[in-house]
């Protein structure tokens, strides 16, 4: 599984759990008005300080990861995004529960997000048949994830069939890899 | 019987002059195909010769499985015209007919040549009896350099229509899915001739391309693209290049399958739940629907007389081919034998189904007799899919896994003759076979 591919998913989605909204703008004289404020201010502080018995001053916080927020929030599940099946199966292992509710939850606090599940399949039967196997699978998870709260209008099911194999082998290792379900933000 | 095991060991490699190359493996020993020779074509000019004209008359006749071509080897003489023909040392050779030709250089304009043959029956020549012409076709054309290739697989469709009654199929075309992974837009749509040669892209994409269908007319092609990040079918023209959105629905948008007047296509739906078998009319946008039901229908195909569209399905239990009526919405099943059937399609005579069948897991290419329902398996190797049927019949194109990369490769249609195309770069797949082009 390529975590960090599926962090930087995460990361393009979650943009309010980065650790403070930066307010920027781009008026040059806004700016130029804001810097000279800022030194003013400095300078003022610099005199009081000067002028004071005790002086403080601050440390930055030690700040979580992006990662490392969604993790206390909804368990290390949420980075998961992949739930394999067996062969011809569309039926989901009682080992992704952990993953499907995590991401479950994350979607039921952030209503105004959205998620593609793609549906694969191996290559084994006709790209066509496997087209349907995908989709039965997508919406496996679909079902699964309305079923935990999530509104079906968050939810989008694509199915690729065997065409966007993960694994490009033609064993049956390369096989039980891309009989599968990703989560996309 | 060991001459039987020999022959089944027997793998001749034909190369080409261009980058693709056919391997042609005889799989059956009881060989039962008709003995012919092709004679090396004369060649009248200076330098090299422009085209290999009888290796490729040879490599097309015997693909189809009916014929047996002499080794150049063998050959007692290598005559260019019919008025020198020995007619006994043939048929000592037990060789039925035989072709011959010459080429040269067009005196008034370059670049162009004066193509002759000659198609005569060995038989008939050596009885010698003046009432009976050995000749059975005798031609003469002018070709461009680039027709060179073409004019030698028109050469083989007379000798096979003369031969078996049958018209020829090698003057068509092949479309399939070629996946490159080191292209920026690695799904591609490409067009060859039957034999993989003269290769041309039609459409490239970063996302999925599948289910290539040709039109009745062979101008425009049918087919799945993801280039929107979901299923769409789309209709190209493979002349303007001109595309035209066919259907676009919430979830599957699938399988195309141009119906014999080229009115319709059938395709695979699933915006109102299960993957259902629709008709879509290209004029109207009109859709019907056909199957209703709460499990998989896909991999819809017209039979030929346009009657009826067989079916893939899994209402029985496990994936099996179905046949539903037009008129009447009939609904039947077709096959019995096999854990799985899939890809269905009916033979241009409407006699015989060619299908997918998994065999203890594997997945080999199949023909059922619909009327006895006799099922032979024509592949033994473990993954053979989207069989694709030449227009006379004689031959199935299929994907294959092939040296651990899916390629493409033809089967006769009595399962004796195989040959590999293996792929120039990365992967080919879903191959479908164009109906007859002229």
């Amino acid at each position: 599984m390529n975590r960090s591919m599926i962090t930087k998913g995460l990361l393009i989605a979650l943009p309010m759990l980065a650790i403070s909204a930066c307010s920027s703008t781009s008026d040059a004289d806004a700016e130029a008005q804001r810097i000279a404020d800022q030194a003013a201010a400095n300078a003022a502080a610099a005199q009081q300080a000067a002028q004071d018995a005790v002086q403080t001053d601050t440390i930055q916080a030690i700040a979580l990861t992006a990662e490392e927020k969604l993790v206390e929030m909804y368990t290390s599940a949420i980075l998961e995004t992949t739930i394999n099946f067996e062969f011809d199966q569309s039926v989901i292992s009682p080992k992704y529960a952990l993953i499907l509710d995590a991401h479950a939850k994350y979607l039921v606090n952030n209503t105004d997000k959205s998620i593609t599940v793609e549906g694969h399949a191996d290559e084994l039967g006709t790209p066509e048949y496997n087209i349907a196997l995908g989709e039965r699978r997508g919406l496996a998870v679909s079902t699964y994830l309305e079923n935990m709260g999530v509104a079906a209008s968050q939810i989008t099911v694509v199915s690729y069939g065997e065409e966007k194999p993960v694994n490009l082998g033609h064993n049956e290792m390369a096989r039980s890899e891309n009989r599968r379900a990703e989560l996309v933000y | 019987m060991l001459a039987r095991f020999m022959m089944t060991l027997i793998l001749v490699a034909v190369s080409f002059n261009a980058s693709a190359r056919l391997e042609i493996l005889i799989t059956e020993g009881v060989n039962s195909a008709r003995p012919i020779a092709v004679v090396p074509f004369k060649w009248l000019g200076k330098g090299k010769k422009p085209q290999n004209f009888s290796e490729i008359i040879a490599a097309d006749l015997q693909r189809s499985g009916k014929f047996s071509p002499l080794s150049i080897e063998k050959m007692p003489k290598t005559p260019s015209s019919s008025k020198d023909v020995d007619y006994a040392a043939w048929t000592q050779l037990g060789i039925e007919a035989i072709v011959m030709g010459e080429v040269k250089p067009d005196e008034t304009t370059s670049g162009k040549y004066v193509v002759t043959f000659e198609l005569l029956d060995i038989l008939t020549g050596n009885v010698n009896m003046p009432d009976f012409d050995p000749i059975m076709d005798k031609r003469r054309n002018t070709v461009t350099t680039t027709q060179l290739r073409q004019y030698a697989h028109r050469i083989s469709d007379i000798v096979y229509e003369k031969l078996t009654g049958e018209r020829g199929a090698f003057l068509t075309r092949i479309a399939y899915v070629a996946i490159d992974r080191s292209s920026s837009h690695p799904y591609q749509l490409r067009i060859s001739d039957y034999d993989g040669e003269g290769e041309k892209l039609v459409l490239r994409s970063k996302q999925p391309i599948m289910s290539p269908s040709w039109s009745p007319d062979g101008r425009k092609l049918a087919y799945v693209s993801f280039e929107k990040r979901r299923s769409q079918i789309y209709v190209q023209d493979l002349y303007t290049q001109k595309r035209e959105l066919m259907t676009s629905f919430p979830k599957i948008n699938g399988s195309p399958s141009w119906s014999p007047d080229g009115t319709k296509l059938a395709l695979v739906l699933s915006k109102d739940g299960q993957p259902e078998i629709y008709t879509f009319d290209i004029k109207t946008k009109a859709l019907k629907r056909l199957t209703n039901n709460r499990v998989i229908d896909t991999e819809p195909n017209w039979t030929p007389d346009g009657n009826s569209i067989i079916f893939s399905s899994e209402r029985g239990g496990r994936a099996q081919i179905y046949q539903v009526s037009l008129t009447t919405g009939e609904t039947k099943r077709l096959t019995w034998q096999g854990d799985i059937n899939l890809g269905g399609t009916v033979t241009p005579d409407g006699d015989n189904l060619v299908m997918v069948s998994r065999h203890n897991g594997n997945y080999m290419i199949a023909v059922q007799d619909l009327e006895s329902g006799e099922l032979r398996t024509l592949t033994k190797t473990q993954l053979d899919e989207s069989p694709s049927i030449a227009p006379n019949g004689s031959m199935i194109i299929y994907s294959t896994v092939y040296k651990n990369k899916q390629g493409l490769a033809l089967v006769s249609m009595d399962g004796r003759f195989k040959a590999n195309i293996p792929a120039n770069n990365g992967e080919v797949k879903s191959p479908a076979w164009s109906p007859f082009l002229q």
